[in-house]
């Protein structure tokens, strides 16, 4: 039967819909919800969606609703195996107490890229990347 | 069309994807389409602490446009034909 599915976007994700699935965006922000529609684009539309922010050994979610995913802020969509998340080695704290670390966290990166970016723009000849950019 | 082929002979093959994120992820290579979006199943991910939000994740699809490489492994690529198809989709364009 899986041979009979052609090599599509459509073919790949057709297993993957009413499950709890992970969303990555470009701007680094980690989803999870259900999957309920899907493109050729990959556009994503997610149901009971959260968001989910990690600061070393401790997450927190904020719930956030139905997403339709606009296909290229996608980077990866991950299947949640729910026997492996019970495993998982963290605690989970309350939003507010996890933000600002998480915020913090978020501006140091920013500004380590940035440091790197001038590095190489000034020393080794690199273009400086666009406006839309990879800056995930 | 030439590397979605390629990519379409190397199914069932372990590879490992590097993100443009600086995510590695290594898996059974299970589909990719048009696109070159990729679809791997068992996956790992290279340097696991640093991506916590990945530990529960087993399958995996990923959009070709986030893909920065993919590491194949050399045994299953016959370059010497990969190379000679490249000259001679060159040379005749219009059959695609």
């Amino acid at each position: 039967m899986d041979s009979l599915i052609p090599f599509t976007t459509s073919g790949s994700l057709v297993d993957c819909v009413d499950r709890k699935m992970l969303v990555i965006l470009r701007d680094g922000r980690k989803l999870q919800g259900v999957l309920r529609s899907y493109d050729q684009f990959a556009n994503l539309v997610l149901e009971d969606t959260v968001e989910r922010i990690y600061h070393k050994n401790a997450f927190a979610d904020f719930p956030r609703g139905l997403f339709l995913i606009r296909g290229e802020n996608v980077v990866l969509l991950g299947e949640i195996d729910l026997d492996k998340e019970d495993e998982v080695p963290l605690r989970q704290v309350d939003y507010p107490t996890l933000e600002p670390y998480h915020r913090a966290e978020i501006e140091a990166k920013k500004e380590r890229d940035e440091v790197k970016a001038q590095i190489l723009f000034d020393e080794q000849g690199y273009s400086k990347e666009g406006g839309e950019g990879d800056g995930y | 069309m030439l590397i979605f082929s390629v990519f379409k002979t190397l199914t069932d093959q372990q590879v490992t994807v590097e993100l443009k994120n600086d995510l590695s992820i290594t898996g059974v290579l299970k589909s990719v389409d048009q696109f070159l979006n990729i679809r791997l199943d068992n996956i790992q991910v290279l340097d696991a602490a640093r991506h916590p939000h990945m530990m529960a994740v087993k399958n995996c699809f990923i959009r070709g446009s986030v893909v920065r490489y993919v590491q194949l492994p050399a045994e299953h690529v016959d370059t010497q034909l990969l190379e000679d198809a490249t000259r001679r989709e060159a040379a005749n364009p219009s059959k695609r």
